[in-house]
């Protein structure tokens, strides 16, 4: 388990979620009581009620198990990757694949966590593996 | 799980209308609701003042019954305001079920309007304020395009797990397509084949625009009688065999498998409400706000097995003449959807029921199955619907 710098910040667990994005930190939960990994982070586990849940690093590996291509005019931003990823903890989370055009974005695709600044929060986007 | 087989037939659908179906320019939603509401009480051959109890809500504003009580002048001894997305209007039976049964009311409105076509003014700053009021911090930064990108997710998985095809969601479209071309209440009335379909602007891979739901205005409204009350009325009564309600999930990103709904959940209670099983089944109203949907909805209703609703649905089979009559309204895809779908889909069933469909009428159909989804394959409500034949 990696330092929680973040521990110690006031408000609810999405704040501190949200503040370790900025400093550039990716943590998950897992419940102290049946030790399940939890994402999106909780007051409480959503398996079993406990509200023992620790903050983690996960291993950042994971594998893409739905994809989209949102269509979108070029003065829009254009055609935009939208992924559900796999975290080999056994969560799941949306984000986008990036380093690949959209449309080769492939279920089953391997990919590794990456925290990226976006108009100044950290945003949590995936690299193919 | 909680059985519900004492109101089975307890209650009955004695009134069904809509109003403003398509495109109803200079209508705010609560004209349009008032609109189907009355036609619908008239309908029960009853007037306002019978009217005791009242399910209803709305995608824009949380405190909806208020305003519609004050509008329509009812004291309604019974409220339910639930909002579950689309699946509201089907999900609102079993609570007022209970409430008829129980003597708190005799007559229930279920009621919906919305001028979400004709009202688009402003559209951009209303999507703005949803994200502020109703926020979804961990998947709208990925900007999704919410509901569509959910919807195309899941077809995603559907097709990598199953080996579903584009062409098998096109069918779906272009049933829906056949069954609107009957029906004139229908807004796109159109020929469309599956080539059609795939050759339309992608919108959200896999999902073209074809194979979303139309934006329309439109209201529509039920009056839900207690069973000794329902005797007495104009129309033939549609009993209420079995109802329920499931909810899993809100965000896409935490549904546990992309290809099962809870409408696993809602159907088999609902058919074990009613003592029937899908084979028993004349007719299907799936809330087809997506093609994708059909398929889902088919496979996790146990109209076939999972994996199996692409192959299900392929030539022509749940068209005009198919082996199951799916959607004969024309569903969303083709006929209305004003933001919520969930009370056309009764009401079609109703129309089917009394035998009041015209060229689309589905003959000697005994009993129908209505089926309501909501936010993003998050909440599903199915109900099993007959006339007095099946007892």
């Amino acid at each position: 388990m990696g330092p929680d710098l973040s521990a110690d910040r006031p408000g609810g667990v999405q704040a501190r979620h949200q503040a370790a994005l900025d400093e550039g930190r990716f943590l998950i939960q897992r419940c102290s009581a049946c030790d399940r990994a939890v994402f999106f982070p909780r007051e409480l586990c959503p398996h079993c009620g406990s509200t023992a849940l620790a903050r983690q690093a996960p291993a950042g590996t994971g594998t893409v198990v739905a994809v989209t291509t949102v269509r979108r005019r070029p003065e829009d931003g254009g055609d935009l990757n939208v992924s559900l990823v796999d975290l080999d903890e056994g969560v799941c989370l949306m984000s986008r694949v990036e380093g690949l055009a959209p449309d080769d974005v492939r279920i089953g695709l391997k990919v590794r966590a990456r925290v990226v600044q976006h108009d100044g929060r950290g945003l949590l986007v995936f690299d193919p593996a | 799980m909680t059985t519900t087989n004492s109101l089975r037939g307890s209650a009955a659908i004695t009134g069904a209308a809509t109003f403003g179906c398509g495109e109803a320019p200079g209508f705010t939603d609560i004209e349009l609701l008032a609109r189907a509401a009355t036609a619908a009480v008239a309908d029960a051959g009853l007037t306002m003042k019978d009217i005791d109890g009242l399910a209803t809500c709305s995608l824009s504003a949380v405190m909806w019954p208020m305003p519609v009580i004050e509008y329509l002048g009812l004291n309604p001894s019974y409220v339910d305001g639930t909002m579950l997305g689309g699946s509201s209007f089907i999900a609102h039976l079993l609570p007022a079920m209970r409430a008829l049964q129980a003597g708190q009311c005799r007559h229930v409105l279920i009621c919906y309007g919305s001028a979400n076509r004709s009202s688009a003014f402003g559209r951009r700053e209303i999507v703005a304020s949803r994200r502020f009021l109703d926020p979804q911090p961990y998947e709208h930064p990925y900007q999704p395009a919410l509901p569509v990108s959910a919807y195309a997710l899941a077809a995603s998985r559907h097709m990598h797990q199953y080996g579903t095809t584009r062409e098998q969601l096109a069918e779906v479209a272009v049933a829906a397509r056949a069954w609107a071309r009957l029906n004139p209440e229908a807004l796109m009335r159109g020929p469309l084949s599956i080539a059609d379909v795939l050759a339309s602007r992608m919108v959200s891979d896999p999902l073209t625009v074809r194979d979303c739901c139309l934006v329309t205005d439109g209201a529509g409204a039920l009056v839900l009688s207690r069973a000794d009350e329902a005797r007495d009325r104009p129309r033939a009564p549609v009993y209420v065999l079995g109802s329920a309600t499931a909810v899993w999930h809100r965000q896409i990103s935490s549904m546990r498998d992309l290809t099962v709904t809870a409408a696993t959940q809602s159907g088999a209670q609902a058919f074990a409400a009613a003592g029937l099983a899908p084979k028993d089944i004349d007719m299907v109203q799936l809330y087809d706000a997506f093609s994708i949907n059909t398929l889902l909805f088919l496979e996790d209703l146990g109209f076939c097995a999972k994996g199996e609703g692409g192959a299900f649905v392929q030539g022509g089979a749940i068209a005009p003449g198919g082996r199951l009559p799916v959607n004969t309204n024309g569903g969303g895809l083709s006929c209305v959807h004003p933001g919520m779908y969930g009370v056309f889909a009764l009401i079609e069933a109703v129309r089917q029921l009394r035998g009041e469909a015209g060229e689309r009428q589905v003959a000697g159909a005994r009993t129908a199955l209505a089926h309501g989804n909501g936010g993003t394959l998050s909440s599903q409500a199915t109900a099993i619907l007959a006339t007095e034949a099946l007892p």
